[in-house]
């Protein structure tokens, strides 16, 4: 059977929102979906996954704060800590078991309720290996983008190239935190942070929700709505230890990747897909990811951006949405957005910074420092 | 509906202290797994992990860090954190990675290492209630069980006597658990009403303290069933989960209503319609004794208010007509959160199996049901398994 | 495979162990700091508690008062409608007497806690707090109870406001 998206609901995305807990936050945006989807969730929704990490909530157990403002107060609803890719995949893969056929799928960040993040991200670290080394984690990130530009060939100036893009198509999207006329010069002169990343190679930090609606061929008829299909999904993780992993690669995004590409039976990523969405939260990783997932030839990434073949009007548009750097990073809700902007295009529903004649997309999506976990979500106005 | 059965587990000792990294832990009920079912990693296809509060272990998205001790380098891996639901929930995982067709085969690793929590894993559940409602109070942990239990005990007229009888026939079934952590042959309800009152109604032989743990189980399909000639496998029947609203104080806590809602959804995917006659055996989540009896009546064994009766005339016991926690549960083997898979599904698959040694039932059986609850007083997991 | 298992995997350790160093460990105490957003509903709760009253929140759909407040019903999935005020009496749901402090430390005066339903919200609906002026043979489910509050100076915005819910007295409202 298929599985397609029939709901799409976003909320925010700000730098802060005062005003509301993250369950109006989130009420905000099932509200949207489950309207977009014409489905009562008390009703026709048949099960629900959170995307949730405990420590980005502030909670012991975030998953007893999910279930009500999704609608699934005394339904079956499950948390997965894991990005909102994974959770696709998850509600995916109910559907495909036949035994539920309408799922939705939540991930949020209220990250401005969280007052240390440095610290937070420092406690994801190896206990005995690394915590005892201090300093701000994203010297992990660093450490990676020296590896992967030296292995690839990449400079910094195509790294600063991608946030110009980024920044720039963001000012088209409104639910964007981080639209910006930058230009390379800006960039290439922001103050280091951790070498050679600089400030501007980091995305900022956003609030937002985003919530999808998942129904099987047959449901999505009943409830007369024309999905965007969901052709093909793969998940993978590589070494967690920063002593055994891939540097100059993204070993989890190229696995991702080969299982969504094998059940999507798409042989010529570069040629059958037609645009991307994909992890950009540091500069440098959307040109390693547009190369582990055989979108890019490897060490040519940075030059198809130089080039303008991944811009709005180019040969192949990468993060037309504006990606983290130009909507913020809404942590876990990252990979949903992708998703929900690959599926806006599909539908033409990307006003500003529609792409045009689209016809398959990729979303893709990694958990952040210091994971190296990832997913990855193929779609498409056909079956 | 595509088919899926156990074919393997393991699990590790459940101690109040274990010496293992929780990537040891995962690894040697993994590898326990992986041997008991004949295969090795290569073969796996799909890893799940679950795992409950990361404040335990002390590192932040310890799913990440722990899963190269599950198996996960180079591998599609998941997490599910469903609170104390994680037990069954993680098996409900494992079920739907292989019954959509997206896995053949899959390694599902729950684990859990309470103890490097200082100065007491109770710290942890303070962060469990709502920050702006509940914490101003300074709860603990025991006094959410402690007023759901109060309410069983009122509306139904249940004496402290019939309680404790649980947590008898539990510790006492666990001597013969090898990795139990509590077992007690000689315990008597009367030992149990005179432990030391922590908030009443709950005594300290009523509860399951915190422990380290690991479990781990292989899942495969019908078609891996067959090319590897396993002689026992025990098929995942019924499945179900459901969680009720955040709002606790809101809800009547004298019936787990969400544990009732996904009984019957993995009763109705099981066919079964009548619990009490076509279950034989159930291993219902125990980590206080009164919620053995809540949650048989949440599983639909028997009607509201009526478990107890059933305790009494030795009806759960394990040459009874409903054996139940013939493992000793939680109150008998220990309370490693996540873990606790070992004794749910784990102890369902080894008693299907013909695996379980000295806890073994002794008469014939072929349809066994367990729940996984958890949250605040909020989840349930069910899975329904034979042969 | 198939064979009953044999081996269960763990090494045991003790307090001792760990507290006197006899096993290698390494310690961290992690900084994590939040600020939790009360929203809409939640802050006026609050302010209303400074100001001495009890508030809901009223679902046109299924016409009940929630309590405590929400923007949205969770069972009919909209938003609610209008804020309505409730009484500061209500009744003991269940309760416990609890002799373990926060930490699971041992303490000798026990603290009296529990669910009580509030007047004026729908049925059942409530919050957990402390009760006072009882004893462990007078408290009891289904007792009659009103908040004590604490001085109007002393508030601050924050369920503490009431100190803790005790026996309503002959003839009280």
């Amino acid at each position: 059977m298929k599985v397609g998206i029939i709901g799409i609901g976003i909320a925010g995305f700000r730098t802060t929102t005062p005003e509301l807990s993250w369950k109006e936050l989130t009420y905000e945006a099932a509200a949207k979906a489950y309207k977009d989807a014409g489905v009562d969730p008390r009703k026709d929704v048949k099960a629900f996954v959170t995307c949730a990490e405990d420590y980005w909530e502030g909670f012991g157990i975030f998953d007893e704060f999910t279930p009500d403002q999704i609608g699934g107060a005394l339904r079956p609803v499950c948390t997965i800590c894991g990005d909102g890719i994974h959770g696709l995949a998850t509600g995916f893969m109910q559907i495909q078991t036949g035994l539920v056929d309408v799922v939705a799928v939540e991930a949020h960040s209220k990250i401005s309720d969280l007052l240390t993040y440095e610290g937070v991200v420092q406690h994801a670290l190896d206990p005995i290996w690394n915590k005892p080394l201090r300093g701000h984690p994203f010297y992990v990130a660093g450490l990676e983008m020296n590896a992967f530009l030296r292995a690839s060939g990449n400079t910094e100036k195509h790294c600063a190239a991608v946030v110009e893009k980024n920044r720039n198509n963001a000012m088209r999207n409104g639910i964007a935190a981080y639209g910006a006329n930058v230009d390379l010069n800006d960039i290439l002169t922001s103050e280091k942070a951790f070498d050679p990343l600089k400030k501007l190679d980091i995305s900022g930090l956003a609030d937002g929700a985003v919530v999808l609606v998942l129904a099987s061929d047959v449901a999505a008829k009943k409830l007369k709505r024309k999905p965007v299909w969901i052709r093909g999904v793969g998940w993978a993780n590589d070494s967690p230890s920063l002593e055994t992993r891939e540097w100059e690669t993204a070993k989890y995004a190229e696995l991702a990747a080969q299982m969504a590409y094998r059940l999507a039976k798409v042989k010529n990523p570069a040629r059958e897909i037609d645009f991307a969405e994909v992890d950009d939260k540091f500069s440098y990783k959307e040109l390693q990811h547009l190369e582990s997932l055989g979108l890019a030839k490897k060490g040519q990434a940075g030059k198809m951006t130089a080039n303008g073949d991944t811009a709005l009007d180019g040969k192949f548009p990468v993060n037309a949405s504006g990606g983290s750097l130009g909507c913020g990073d809404v942590v876990e809700a990252s990979g949903l957005h992708r998703v929900a902007e690959v599926a806006l295009q599909l539908r033409g529903d990307s006003g500003k910074r529609q792409l045009d004649g689209v016809k398959v997309g990729i979303a893709q999506s990694w958990r952040g420092i210091p994971s190296t976990s990832g997913a990855v979500a193929i779609m498409g106005v056909n079956q | 509906m595509r088919k899926v059965a156990v074919i393997g587990a393991g699990m590790t000792l459940f101690r109040r202290r274990l010496m293992e990294t929780p990537k040891e832990l995962c690894f040697e009920a993994s590898r326990m797994a992986l041997d008991s079912a004949g295969i090795e990693m290569k073969d796996v296809d799909a890893v799940i992990s679950g795992s409950a509060p990361d404040g335990f272990d002390g590192v932040h998205m310890k799913g990440e860090y722990y899963s190269d001790g599950c198996g996960a380098y180079g591998k599609p891996y998941m997490r599910v954190f469903v609170g104390g639901g994680t037990g069954v929930f993680s098996a409900i995982s494992g079920w739907y990675h292989i019954a959509s067709g997206l896995a053949d085969i899959a390694l599902i690793v729950n684990e859990e290492k309470m103890s490097s929590c200082m100065p007491h894993p109770q710290s942890v559940f303070a962060y469990i209630w709502d920050p702006i409602l509940d914490r101003p109070l300074k709860p603990n942990l025991v006094w959410i069980f402690a007023m759901e239990m109060n309410r069983y005990m009122t509306v139904h007229k249940i004496k402290k006597e019939d309680i404790a009888l649980v947590a008898v026939k539990n510790k006492r079934n666990a001597v013969d658990h090898p990795c139990a952590q509590l077992a007690d042959p000689n315990i008597t309800v009367e030992d149990v009403l005179n432990s030391e009152v922590l908030a009443w109604p709950v005594q300290r032989l009523d509860i399951s303290p915190p422990s380290d743990g690991a479990a781990a189980l292989v899942m495969a399909s019908e078609d891996a069933v067959k090319r590897l000639h396993v002689e026992t496998p025990v098929w995942m029947k019924g499945v179900g989960w459901c969680i009720d609203s955040t709002m606790w104080t809101d809800r009547d806590l004298y019936f787990p209503e969400y544990v009732a809602s996904a009984a019957k959804m993995a009763y109705k995917m099981a066919k079964i319609d009548n619990p009490r006659k076509q279950i034989d055996f159930a291993e219902p989540y125990d980590p206080f004794d009164y919620k053995e009896l809540h949650h048989m009546e949440g599983l639909l064994l028997c009607k509201k208010g009526e478990a107890p009766i059933l305790t009494r005339e030795g009806v759960t016991q394990r040459d009874g007509d409903l054996p139940t926690c013939p493992s000793g549960g939680l109150l008998g083997v220990g309370n490693p959160i996540a873990a606790t898979m070992g004794v749910k599904i784990g102890e369902l698959y080894w008693q299907l199996s013909g695996q379980a040694g000295k806890r073994q039932i002794p008469h014939e059986i072929k349809t066994g049901v367990t729940n996984a609850w958890g949250d605040l007083m909020q989840y349930g997991a069910v899975a329904v398994m034979g042969v | 495979m198939g064979k009953t298992p044999q081996k269960w995997p763990g090494v045991e350790l003790s307090n001792d162990d760990l507290m006197n160093k006899k096993v290698t460990q390494t310690r961290y105490h992690p900084k994590a700091k939040f600020s939790w957003t009360a929203g809409e509903a939640i802050s006026r709760f609050l302010n209303e508690l400074k100001e001495g009253r009890l508030i809901g929140r009223e679902c046109k759909h299924c016409r009940k008062i929630l309590f405590p407040p929400r923007m949205f019903c969770e069972q009919c999935f909209k938003p609610t409608s209008k804020w309505v005020y409730i009484k500061d009496t209500g009744t003991i749901q269940t309760y416990s007497i609890s002799y373990l402090d926060k930490d699971a430390k041992r303490i000798t005066d026990p603290i009296y806690v529990g669910v009580v339903s509030i007047d004026g919200a729908a049925e059942k609906m409530g919050i957990m707090h402390y009760f006072g002026e009882v004893t462990k043979d007078t408290i009891h489910i289904g007792m009659k109870v009103k908040a004590k509050w604490k001085a109007p100076l002393e508030r601050t915005g924050s369920i503490l406001d009431i100190e803790y819910f005790r026996p309503l007295k002959e003839g009280e409202q």
